[in-house]
């Protein structure tokens, strides 16, 4: 009796269920896209977050001066309608669009985005992206407490719709910076109305107090759950805004996010399962994205070390990686060989660097700096961060060096704080990193390596690689500051303070629905030019 | 009764300020903070954000300032989430977790108990046989194989049911639900098997069925009180256990609960976060194992006279 009861309970509950329409074709009819976005954002403050969750949020509620193509290449109008550059490429003078409006209806003008740069540069708000703005002449020294006085820094607003900002040195990639959320304007009034300028716990995000004006509202935030925005009728484009609601769900495991692709609950992933990834690719599943990302793949060397300080043995090791192989065995989704630190093709910038994959050479090498078919030389420790992804890599790196420089490599993993914490403080020899391009330039990697900055870490240090940098900064030619980039590129490949070993790609799995979705190099779709269709 | 009850709270104060402490110490013993990133921010960026979260003041300053907001019921800002405090995350997973586990719970004491009864009754037959080898598989299956198999099963093979989420869609709670409670089903089988095994070859139950009784009085209202008892003193650390070790399940279903929260505190050194969930645990598990001590004093004359 009670065993028929309970299977017809069961039978009941499961048919209640039945095949019910998915989110992806309901999404479809209400223009409604469903969103997997990797890990809950920190936050909505565009002055305080980081990150790429935050940073697909950002770019649906809120608007810089400009925004990035979708098609990548130059930048296209935001706030600012237009804008004008002077003839030494140091003055900016910004003509914002008169339609544009908060979301409470209150007009946008200049003076929001002096009042906000001000705001991320005031030094006790804690923002962890102020230097996006140290290229203004007087932001470093206003946010490094220098100067109290704002005044001194270069930016202010003309008119209501005029904005005029002034340069340390003609930065070509100046207005590319202005569609990153770090230079958003925020709300004046709201900011005030839950706390000071400098408060990092003002409740100002939340849905009913978030005021910002970008082509989509912040409707509803549920933590660890989703977050729902809506269409903004009070955006300036409006018009060309064809979704109703995006759903950005916080799906931080992989597997999970791939179940809820094919079972129709998501239009687009954020990753695709590392073990998927080669299946998909020989299926031809026709969902998936393999395309372009302006990141590489390297291995950091601590050139401090006493054996590593010689750049010989850096090359050697560099020279007796077949990255070909790597790429085509290990890794196996799509990633290409690096033969340079900045990703080919950035910006129309292509790097003049060789890495050959010459064992004899490399052997050469070790033996010139007297570890001959490397006798005597001490075991060398990678260093990873705990992922399945990066143990094989080193597995592969570590049977590489053994078998052609016949030297012994120990593989060590760490808990992802206690690997940043080592590498911060020197406490490594190789290091697996990666780095990702926050605008479409060649600086945003080469500046990495300059002496006095936080994110070398490797401990090298070279006048002339900081002299070219320096004059590229300077000039206002660009063929001429791409020349000395690429000198500057060769420079650090002949030294290897890092071994480049992939480009990476951005691998994902987009619904066929989802149009008005390009490849571009650094991932950016603006919601504005997407829709659905089937 | 009552004064078991004021006893042991009065052991629970020292015991959480224990841990506290405890956790206030390990977790800045553990290299890297909470600001550490691949990309590194500048120093006096750095510097800013430590004098924000009052993290420059000495370790020990920053000890009795954290025991004395605590003992206010405050456990402060979480770092990773700016504008988020640690209480309003904790009530935020904590319904969705509590209703997690109550479901789980449910599958399993339905499941569980029945199977367990039904082995005990049916003593080296089939139906004793077959429910105890499931019931040992569950127990050894980890909840992250069983719930990627239903979901692939039920959700992706079948369609009939969502393959994640929490209150989105109709029936996304019955997979989780089942996944979790599937190990505790296990062991309240086992547990309840040999509960009713000891009680049925009590003398009290000799008399029962020697008073002409049918079998299944018998079973129902003399033998499940006692064969019971061993499966409600395991509920208490079961509900404690179900609700701090339901990350895996919360991330298999994408479930806003608790449990990621506490996981992922700890994964980015979020130090406030990790005290506030730690302790909150720490009291939830030594709330429900007084819960099951007090339902087994009421279900055991024996224990409540000792008592």
């Amino acid at each position: 009796m009670k065993i028929k009861q309970l299977s017809l309970f069961f039978l009941i509950a499961l048919v209640g269920c039945g095949k019910s329409i998915s989110p992806v074709d309901s999404g479809l009819q209400e223009k409604i896209l469903h969103f997997g976005n990797g890990s809950e954002p920190q936050g909505l403050d565009p002055h305080i977050v980081t990150g790429v969750p935050e940073h697909h949020l950002l770019i649906s509620m809120c608007e810089g001066l400009t925004i990035a193509n979708p098609r990548g290449g130059e930048n296209l109008p935001g706030v600012a309608e237009s804008w004008v550059i002077s003839p030494d490429g140091k003055t900016y003078t910004f003509y914002l669009n008169k339609n544009a409006m908060w979301s409470n209806g209150d007009a946008l003008i200049a003076d929001d985005f002096v009042w906000s740069w001000m705001r991320i540069l005031t030094p006790s708000l804690g923002s962890q992206y102020p230097d996006m703005l140290y290229y203004l002449k007087g932001a470093a020294d206003f946010h490094q407490g220098i100067t109290q006085d704002f005044s001194t820094v270069g930016v202010k607003a003309i008119n209501d719709h005029e904005l005029r900002v002034e340069l340390n040195n003609p930065t070509p990639f100046f207005i590319k910076l202005l569609s990153h959320y770090s230079t958003y304007p925020v709300h004046k009034n709201t900011v005030l109305k839950h706390g000071s300028i400098d408060d990092r716990n003002g409740l100002w995000t939340r849905p009913g107090n978030f005021v910002c004006n970008g082509p989509m509202n912040l409707k509803t935030w549920e933590l660890n759950k989703q977050i729902i925005v809506d269409k903004n009728p009070l955006y300036w484009d409006a018009d060309k805004v064809k979704l109703n609601e995006i759903r950005y769900y916080p799906v931080s495991n992989e597997s999970t996010e791939d179940r809820m692709f094919r079972a129709g609950q998501l239009h687009v992933t954020n990753v695709v399962p590392l073990e998927k990834c080669p299946v998909y690719i020989e299926n031809e599943n026709p969902n998936l994205r393999i395309e372009p990302y302006m990141g590489t793949y390297f291995y950091r060397v601590n050139t401090l070390h006493p054996v590593l300080k010689d750049k010989r043995i850096r090359k050697a090791l560099a020279f007796a990686l077949n990255r070909t192989q790597i790429v085509e065995r290990v890794s196996k989704c799509g990633q290409q060989a690096a033969y340079s630190f900045t990703p080919p093709g950035s910006a129309g910038y292509e790097p003049d660097t060789e890495v050959p994959f010459d064992p004899e050479l490399a052997q050469a090498l070790l033996s010139d700096a007297g570890y001959p078919n490397g006798e005597g030389f001490p075991v060398l420790e990678i260093l990873f961060n705990t992922q399945e992804g990066h143990r094989k890599i080193a597995l592969a790196v570590q049977q590489m060096w053994q078998q052609n420089l016949g030297i012994s490599v120990q593989l060590v993993n760490q808990d992802w704080k206690v690997y940043l914490a080592r590498e911060m403080t020197g406490d490594f020899q190789i290091s697996r990193a990666g780095w990702i391009g926050d605008y479409e330039d060649p600086n945003t990697f080469l500046d990495t390596l300059r002496p006095n900055r936080g994110n070398n870490k490797t401990g090298w240090e070279n006048k002339e690689y900081d002299d070219l940098l320096e004059l590229a900064n300077a000039t206002n030619d660009q063929s001429l500051r791409y020349k000395y980039l690429m000198q500057a590129e060769q420079l650090l490949i002949s030294e290897m303070p890092i071994i480049p070993i992939y480009t990476y790609v951005r691998q994902y799995q987009l619904s066929n629905d989802v149009k008005g979705w390009y490849p571009n190099l650094l991932d950016t779709h603006h919601p504005k030019f997407i829709y659905l269709e089937r | 009764m009552l004064q078991v009850i004021l006893k042991r709270v009065a052991i629970a104060i020292p015991v959480i300020l224990v841990v506290a402490s405890l956790t206030f110490f390990l977790v800045r013993m553990a290299p890297g903070g909470p600001f550490d990133a691949e990309k590194v921010v500048p120093p006096q960026v750095m510097k800013n954000l430590n004098a924000v979260y009052n993290l420059d003041a000495p370790l020990m300053i920053q000890y009795r300032d954290y025991m004395f907001n605590l003992i206010q019921g405050d456990f402060g800002p979480s770092f990773r989430y700016p504008g988020r405090s640690v209480t309003e995350m904790i009530f935020t997973g904590l319904p969705v977790t509590f209703e997690l586990a109550f479901y789980a719970i449910i599958v399993a004491m339905l499941i569980g108990s029945f199977a367990g009864v039904i082995a005990a009754v049916k003593r080296n037959t089939m139906l004793d046989f077959i429910p105890m080898t499931i019931a040992m598989i569950g127990i050894c299956m980890p909840t992250f194989l069983l719930g990627p198999l239903l979901v692939l099963f039920f959700g992706i093979h079948l369609e009939v049911l969502p393959v994640s989420g929490w209150d989105s869609l109709a029936g996304d709670k019955i997979l989780p639900s089942i996944t979790l409670g599937a190990a505790y089903a296990a062991y309240i089988a086992r547990l309840s098997r040999g509960g009713m095994l000891e009680t049925l070859s009590q003398d009290y139950i000799r008399t029962a069925r020697a008073k002409g009784l049918p079998e299944h009085q018998v079973i129902i209202r003399h033998a499940l009180q006692g064969g019971l008892v061993p499966v409600v003193s395991f509920l208490g650390p079961a509900i404690a256990g179900l609700i701090g070790g339901s990350f895996v399940v919360e991330t298999i279903f994408q479930i806003p609960g608790l449990g990621r929260f506490y996981v992922e505190a700890a994964f980015n050194r979020d130090y406030t976060m990790i005290l506030g969930t730690t302790i909150f645990f720490s009291a939830l598990i030594i709330f429900f194992n007084l819960l099951s001590d007090i339902a087994v004093l009421l279900m055991n004359p024996r224990a409540r006279s000792e008592a």
